[in-house]
């Protein structure tokens, strides 16, 4: 669910910092940097890049291709392989049959066993398309604001890691606290406060 | 600034009370939310309401929803010790209306769904359409900061005890829903 769709879930972020050279320049550096690989013809299971908000299959960060108004307009995709574990299974009991006609022997040791299976998986990765998942970005760079378009906790992990590794720049999450300490206007004085508060006793 | 792993626990309660705070802010001065957007003619509860009750040693909690459903089980809930834990909520400006849902816990906005604008037509509409849309995702999110900032200065005054706490538990107790 992005910005196009008609129903979006949204996890808001603080961008602590600011970039100290070419602002759109650096951006589309780290964007490039970062940017998703295709992992189609390769034994990789996941991806996780950056990618363009118009044409996500192909991205392209050239210019300020994602500059839209007063907003960076960017996608996070996660490209995955889900290899069936029955699929694995099965060539893994073929194989195995297979090796110990060959040899004559009864069985395959502990360390054979994991070096076939992941031969095996290793191979149907290459022949397996990965699925695409795509997440999109607001990110206000003059209010140090960033909406991310999921609420799903992993995928909050992997754009955190991700955005500090491309521009150098962490997310704070916002969540009560940090609304509170961060968006709040709170003087040192009310911050203060706000540290020791406790829960409200509604019932008397 | 304390660890966020650690704050998320530790103020969670935050969100809650917030929340309860808004229920009861809907029911009892519903003009407030006016002076926040001129744009809002009305914020109400949409068909979806969540609560929890942390005091015993497990965690109980109580959903409510459908179109139309009483708010009665959540007030009953609330006299309990339970707070909301999330809230399906409308924005309403008289012409549009924004549907929406938020958690306590995180702040986290779920299902949100903003006017229009019709999608583009044309790969030459798509800046103007995405400015359009996300100022309109973008309206309803700061109108919300707006509505917690609100609250947590109101929360860390001496008016949260004198005033605000009084009128909560006074709508807790009434009748009026």
């Amino acid at each position: 669910m992005g910005i196009l769709s008609s129903a979006a879930s949204i996890t808001r972020y603080r961008v602590d910092g600011k970039i100290k050279s070419s602002v759109v320049e650096t951006v589309a550096e780290g964007l490039k940097k970062n940017a998703i690989s295709e992992i189609d013809d390769d034994a990789i299971e996941k991806a996780v890049g950056w990618t363009s908000f118009e044409t996500p299959f192909q991205p392209n960060f050239d210019g300020s291709s994602f500059v839209y108004g007063s907003l960076f307009v960017f996608s996070l995709r996660i490209d995955r392989k889900q290899i069936p574990t029955k699929l694995v299974k099965k060539h893994l009991t073929l194989e195995t049959a297979k090796r110990l006609a060959k040899t004559s022997r009864r069985f395959l040791s502990k360390d054979e066993k994991q070096a076939l299976k992941e031969k095996i998986t290793s191979e149907l990765a290459i022949r397996m398309p990965s699925t695409p998942n795509l997440y999109d970005i607001l990110w206000d760079y003059e209010k140090s604001s960033l909406y991310f378009f999921t609420n799903l906790r992993s995928v909050n992990e992997e754009i955190e890691g991700l955005f500090k590794r491309s521009f150098m720049l962490p997310l704070i999450r916002i969540i009560p606290y940090t609304a509170a300490d961060l968006l709040s206007d709170l003087t040192d004085q009310e911050r203060d406060i706000l540290l020791s508060l406790s829960p409200t006793h509604f019932l008397n | 600034m304390i660890d966020l792993s650690v704050a998320y626990n530790r103020y969670r309660f935050l969100g809650d009370e917030f929340l309860t705070w808004l229920w009861h802010l809907i029911e009892t001065d519903s003009n407030f939310f006016c002076k926040i957007d001129s744009d809002c003619s009305a914020l109400e509860i949409g068909n979806r309401m969540v609560l929890e009750n942390r005091k015993g040693k497990s965690v109980e909690k109580i959903t409510i929803k459908g179109d139309g459903a009483g708010l009665e089980e959540g007030k009953l809930a609330l006299q309990k010790g339970a707070l909301v834990a999330e809230l399906a909520l409308i924005f309403n400006t008289g012409e549009h209306q924004w549907q929406f849902s938020i958690k306590g816990e995180n702040l986290n906005v779920s299902g949100l769904k903003p006017p229009g604008p019709a999608l583009p037509q044309s790969p030459e509409e798509m800046e103007k359409f995405l400015l359009d849309k996300a100022q309109r995702i973008l309206k309803i999110l700061n109108f919300m900061e707006m509505l917690f900032k609100l609250f947590i200065k109101l929360r860390i005054s001496t008016k949260w005890q004198s005033k605000i706490l009084p009128s909560l538990k006074k709508w807790l107790h009434s009748g009026g829903l």
